[in-house]
């Protein structure tokens, strides 16, 4: 008999929920804005008896992951989140389980970064933490947030997996906006999210040493079989995802497609702007244009097989990035440009950069750059630079 | 050591050693460019390069006398720079190799 029922629930009380299904034994953040609503949360849980875990209080980012690190090397389940200038402050210690293979979990209310000082959402904080070896998961919407959660618990403990994951949700899009959550029923949770055993523990009785000295001889060895299993979860993932599909209802892919049969135009985002996109790929369709979405659901390990297969058929891609790597352009634009040139020479790329710092993208910003980018392509035909434009902004 | 052989297929998940302790087989000594050479007759046995040694690799001798373990002495100089009698100077590597040969 389970107990399945829709809650209405913000973004970051549907993260909770899914932290206090997963029984976790240690919680160690530190509050940012737009985070905060989550620790607040698990917080009270805690107080109020709702959630047997261990709130390890501490005085800054650094010394949460610090703490994440401990706890999930003496063989606890953990979880942390942040944002923004949070992460950068966790950015030094991301490192660390990453390396030492500690499946931790955590949440993103992606952020903004300073300076001019923005608590709102774009993909900043993401970029700069892209290549640090966790597996990073974007939710576009708040029963998404809750799911992928939930997963990234299976997913970081399976033994064939052992790497941490971060689960990202744009900031006040999602965390602070309520929308219906199926909630599923705990026992359920906790069948789908068994009890795990790191396979080395700090444990007294059979000490090992972790985190060890890497000197020139053995550190390119430790990279290459990070690397490499690192790259051997992408199945896993999917295996755990098509399974909650199976046990949940609701199954998720690294790219997933909208709208994709026989079109010729795809936009690609990452986030909760892809449903923005969607309404504004069911619009174009009613006007007769051949427009679809792909999402990424996956940003590492970068999917790529799933991503050439979703444009195949595509003549032109349309990339929307909120983020701004200076002086390169859109930084998921780069990487998909990289992912396509073996394959896919012929096809146009345009990149737009756009959503930065909370700038709301409507359904017309995504119509704008499907037509600018047909006018760009027609115009590089002439000679002109296909290079990213930032879309939205006043002269 | 056998272990600067190691393939990655054989590192253990993580880097993780399950051997404690093996640190002391990890040959410090590799470091070092200068190494102290000891002029006994002036020592006075007081101990202090002894406790000054960063990498506590000085041992006393049955007869009192220290001596640098020279596998993991890594050459810093300390133990000359703070023995009050002049006892150990640095030699370069390369000169004490040299003097070996011709002996
Ligand atoms: S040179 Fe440095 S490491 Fe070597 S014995 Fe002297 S103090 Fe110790
Ligand atoms: S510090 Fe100098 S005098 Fe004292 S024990 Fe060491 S070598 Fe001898």
């Amino acid at each position: 008999m389970t107990k399945r029922r829709i809650v209405g629930l913000e973004g970051s009380f549907a993260i909770a929920e899914a932290v206090r299904m997963a029984n976790v034994d240690v919680i160690s953040a530190y509050p940012i804005t737009p985070q905060t609503h989550i620790v607040e949360r698990l917080a009270e849980m805690i107080a109020d008896g709702e959630l047997d875990a261990e709130f390890i209080c501490v005085e800054s980012e650094h010394s949460a992951m610090s703490a994440c690190v401990g706890a999930s090397a003496a063989g606890a389940r953990v979880f942390t989140c942040s944002a923004s200038q949070g992460l950068e402050l966790m950015h030094e210690v991301l490192y660390i389980p990453s390396s030492m293979r500690l499946p931790i979990v955590a949440v993103a209310a992606n952020r903004a970064l300073s300076a001019p000082l923005s608590v709102w959402c774009d993909h900043s904080d993401v970029m700069a933490i892209r290549d640090i070896g966790w597996i990073q998961i974007f939710a576009e919407n708040n029963q998404q947030a809750f799911d992928l959660t939930v997963c990234a618990y299976r997913i970081a403990e399976d033994k064939e997996v052992l790497f941490p994951a971060m689960v990202h949700m744009d900031g006040f899009y999602l965390s602070h906006v309520t929308e219906g959550v199926m909630l599923p029923d705990e026992e359920e949770v906790a069948q789908f999210i068994p009890d795990y055993e790191y396979p080395f523990v700090l444990d007294p009785d059979n000490p090992v040493s972790m985190g060890c000295y890497g000197p020139p001889f053995i550190y390119p060895e430790a990279k290459k079989a990070q690397e490499v299993d690192f790259e051997k979860t992408k199945p896993k993932i999917q295996e755990v995802w098509n399974e909650f599909g199976d046990t949940f209802g609701r199954s998720y892919s690294p790219v997933e497609e909208y709208q994709m049969e026989d079109a010729s135009i795809a936009l690609l985002t990452m986030g909760s702007s892809g449903e923005t996109a969607m309404l504004a790929a069911d619009e174009m369709r009613a006007e007769g244009r051949e427009v679809g979405l792909v999402r990424l659901r996956l940003w590492r390990p970068f999917p790529f097989k799933e991503f050439r297969e979703a444009v195949k058929d595509v003549e032109l891609l349309v990339v929307l990035d909120r983020a701004l790597s200076f002086g390169m352009g859109g930084p998921v634009c780069s990487e998909v440009k990289s992912a396509l040139y073996e394959k896919r020479k012929e096809l146009n790329i345009v990149g737009f950069i756009g959503g930065l710092g909370g700038r709301d993208i409507p359904i017309d910003g995504f119509k704008y750059m499907v037509n600018r980018a047909v006018e760009r392509v027609k115009a590089a035909e002439w000679g002109e630079e296909m290079g990213p434009e930032m879309i939205g902004v006043r002269e | 050591m056998g272990k600067e052989k190691i393939g990655w297929k054989e590192l253990e998940i993580g880097c993780v050693v399950t051997e404690p302790g093996s640190a002391a087989s990890y040959k410090t000594g590799e470091w070092r460019s200068e190494r102290p050479v000891r002029d006994n007759t002036k020592c006075i046995k007081c101990g202090i390069c002894y406790i000054y040694c960063p990498d506590a690799c000085i041992r006393e001798d049955e007869e009192g006398y220290f001596e640098a373990d020279l596998y993991y002495c890594k050459g810093c100089g300390v133990c000359a720079h703070e023995c009050p009698r002049g006892v150990i100077t640095m030699v370069e590597e390369e000169e004490e190799a040299k003097e070996e040969k011709e002996k």
